[in-house]
């Protein structure tokens, strides 16, 4: 029982990830009507910017000390980060939360990327066919992974979760299990929790806003939208920007779970294509639940049970799970008749 | 004169066949013996210049070890043409290079990118040798690669020299007589983490294995299981997982009430820095098991990859090729020069590519010649110090460097960015020795 409340934990917030993604995936069809394979790019910019973030946070004041050298002979430089030297102790908190924190500077930077990327490439695909648009989002896509590559390198930069939530805590305590049978990083938990406020947040936006409203009419029906006069254009290219800020979010407070890498965001984008899918294209509620649904199922074929019976499932479930849904129902889960379809 | 035909009996049948076997074969018999001699493929004997070539991952998730590996190839190669400190020329023993090039070549290079793609490694090198001439060529750093080039280097009868690969298959069962390998090996490191894994933590463990699912991960896997059960372990289940995974949290999950209290991680690169990551998030550092504290093993570190890492490495074993903290003279030398020229130090990547470039050089300094065959015999059983792991044999029944051995540990408490492996034990090459046919496989010919 225990195993399996884990698996349920960790399908959770994988599951979160997946959804966040697929949020803005959706949000962007749903209203451009453009199949954006930039998006993982978006999510592993978003990540970059937590490791931006640390960096300028953490700039060094180098001081060269003539009376000791390194192993190669050169005189050796002792680093401190200017913030402590400024700030103190209140520095080094900063740098110790500099994860959260770096949310305020990836959203302004999210906002930007998103509106450029929207007004100075994307707008020119609405009308072309979805072949060209996958092309030249996916072009995008790699264009931003080498740009990042460039400057931060191939390897991973780890990130690290603020000391009060690094390490793990005992949830069996909490659920009646025995002590220690379910332990669970802290980290991941307030992902979860982080996910299911922007996706809360994301929802009422659209819900209980005149704003959203708009949008909301746009993708029912953006011609007769267009005719009360309202510039449904310009709404959707903030919609695209809110969609990048979204998918930056949750590569934000991936780091600390996943060290980031320019490859990061290719990882997640089939998935999450994968749960737009299953989800029913254009269907916002659709692509959390699936998000959610996708991940618990992931972690459950892993488990070393599931493995003995079905050995390799881990690795196939979701394209499996993909076909089936597809097979049994062709728009969905939650689908809406004639997105997609001519 | 008569115009009858006698009928050909069987001896004027045997002759005319004799004689004409000869005629046809004569020239065969000369073509093949001169080409043995003097004529090889990318022969540079009218060149004034020799080229290498150097294959390293350029782009892909090995793109920082694979610029590393080539930052100590174009050192390598300013060392042999004369220029900058000469590094391990200085402490290299026996030494034929004099710093005047190869076979008083001077030495030119070309470059690709594996990609760390089998398929893009042997494109890329067959380009090198069909367009660029190369005489030898080199490059790391994954073991599906090396065996995958190892295999072209034997069919187009041109060495590869190869830099970082860790599996039993390379020098054992996919060994090749055109194909060599400086850096250690999966058993190797087995053997050499036993004993301090044994006084560290005991006899009576249980391990539990999260594996790489392609040839290096297995055989890392067969030769670690078998050291522990060697010791008295018991192995508690051996999880495959896919390259790549990312989010290794699924396979983490189970093994923290599976009764296991080490956990063996037979990852290497991105895996290992986030399946580590991720093992030490969910707490299992701080986990008491059976009475004991649980532990992390990764059996084959880099400092490149722990750098990925971060602080989770602290305390946890592994072993590693060759650290730049050695104080040995030809360690001191190769990394004064590459600090000097680059303002870091080299990783083991760097040195094992370093190491097999001056190999290779000296070798056809020795042989006299860069005809494949003979710089092949030259390497083989070729024994050598001064260059950062003692005395080393390249033997020559697997193409196997057989030298000490470092098992480390991640610094608890390191004093730069760098300093992230600590070295625990120097176990002597003689520890780590094996029988070559117990991986099997063949060399293949001198010839090809």
């Amino acid at each position: 029982m225990d195993a399996i409340v884990l698996q349920i934990l960790n399908g959770l917030d994988k599951g979160g990830a997946y959804a966040l993604i697929a949020l803005g995936l959706t949000l962007i069809f749903g209203t451009l009507g453009v199949v954006n394979f930039a998006h993982g790019a978006l999510f592993m910019l978003g990540a970059f910017c937590a490791v931006a973030f640390n960096k300028l946070i953490g700039l060094e004041q180098v001081v060269v000390d003539p009376t000791k050298t390194t192993a190669w002979g050169t005189p050796l430089e002792t680093r401190v980060p200017y913030i402590e030297v400024w700030l103190g102790d209140t520095g080094t908190t900063m740098l110790n939360y500099s994860v959260p924190l770096s949310i305020a500077f990836a959203i302004p930077v999210m906002l930007l990327a998103g509106y450029v990327m929207e007004r100075g490439l994307i707008r020119h695909f609405y009308k072309r066919p979805h072949a060209e648009q996958i092309l030249v989002t996916f072009g995008l896509a790699i264009v931003l992974q080498e740009i990042i590559k460039t400057y931060f390198g191939a390897n991973p930069i780890p990130q690290s979760a603020p000391d009060m939530v690094r390490g793990a805590m005992d949830l069996g305590v909490m659920l009646g299990f025995d002590p220690g049978t379910v332990v669970y990083p802290q980290w991941r938990i307030v992902y979860l929790f982080f996910s299911l406020s922007v996706i809360g947040g994301v929802f009422a936006f659209l819900q209980f806003t005149t704003f959203g409203m708009v949008v909301r009419a746009g993708m029912a029906d953006r011609e007769t939208v267009g005719l009360l006069g309202i510039n449904i254009e310009r709404r959707f290219t903030l919609v695209f920007a809110v969609a990048a800020v979204v998918a930056g979010l949750a590569g934000v407070m991936y780091t600390p779970i996943l060290p980031p890498d320019y490859h990061m965001g290719m990882d997640f984008l089939v998935l999450s294509f994968v749960v737009v899918v299953v989800g029913g294209m254009g269907s916002l509620p659709g692509a959390v639940s699936a998000g959610f649904l996708l991940g618990i199922l992931q972690s459950f074929a892993s488990m070393n049970e599931v493995k003995t019976i079905l050995p390799g499932i881990d690795q196939i479930i979701i394209y499996l799970v993909a076909v089936i849904i597809l097979l049994v129902r062709p728009r969905g889960l939650m689908g809406r008749k004639g997105v997609m379809e001519t | 004169m008569s115009i009858i035909r006698r009928p050909m009996n069987r001896r004027s049948l045997l002759k005319a066949g004799a004689a004409s076997g000869l005629v046809l074969a004569t020239p065969t018999i000369i073509s093949r013996s001169a080409w043995a001699e003097t004529n090889f493929r990318n022969d540079p004997t009218n060149s004034k210049t020799v080229t290498f070539g150097f294959n390293v991952p350029q782009t892909g998730a090995y793109a920082d070890e694979g610029a590393d590996e080539l930052r100590a190839y174009q050192l390598a190669v300013k060392h042999l043409n004369g220029e900058g400190d000469g590094g391990m020329l200085s402490t290299m023993k026996p030494l034929s290079l004099n710093g005047n090039g190869v076979l008083g070549k001077k030495v030119d290079y070309v470059t690709g990118d594996t990609q760390t793609k089998s398929d893009a490694a042997r494109a890329s090198a067959k380009r090198m040798i069909e367009k660029d001439g190369v005489v030898m060529w080199s490059g790391g750093s994954s073991s599906g690669v090396a065996i995958a080039q190892q295999s072209l280097a034997q069919e187009m009868g041109v060495v590869f020299m190869c830099g970082l690969t860790h599996s039993n298959d390379t020098t054992g069962k996919d060994k090749r007589r055109y194909g060599f390998r400086h850096f250690f090996n999966a058993y190797m490191s087995g053997a050499a983490l036993g004993p301090v894994l044994d006084k560290e933590m005991g006899k009576d463990r249980r391990a539990y294995h999260l594996t790489a699912d392609y040839t290096w991960g297995w055989t890392q896997e067969e030769s670690i299981a078998n050291t522990t059960e060697g010791l008295g372990w018991e192995t508690v289940n051996k999880v495959r997982t896919p390259l790549g995974a990312g989010d290794f949290s699924q396979y983490i999950a189970p093994v923290l009430n599976s009764g296991a209290d080490v956990l063996i991680l037979n990852h290497y690169g991105k895996d290992m820095i986030n399946s580590l990551t991720q093992a030490v998030q969910f707490g299992l550092r701080d986990k008491l098991v059976n009475g004991k504290n649980f532990e992390i093993i990764v059996p084959l570190y880099s400092r490149l990859m722990a750098q990925g890492a971060g602080e989770n490495i602290k305390g946890i074993y592994g072993t590693t090729n060759w650290n730049w903290s050695l104080q040995d003279e030809g360690s001191k030398a190769f990394v004064k020069s590459f600090g000097q020229e680059y303002g870091f130090p080299p990783s083991q990547a760097a040195h094992t590519c370093y190491v097999q470039t001056l190999l290779y050089a000296d070798a056809c300094e020795r042989a006299g010649t860069f005809n494949p065959a003979e710089v092949i015999k030259a390497l083989e059983d070729h024994q050598f110090d001064g260059m950062g792991n003692g005395p080393t044999l390249y033997r020559g029944s697997d193409h196997q460097c057989f030298k000490d051995v470092l098992v480390v540990k991640g610094n608890e408490n390191a004093t730069s960015q760098f300093d992230l492996l600590e070295v625990v034990e120097v176990t002597p090459a003689s520890q780590v020795t094996y029988d070559p046919e117990i991986f099997g496989g063949e060399l293949g010919p001198y010839k090809v």
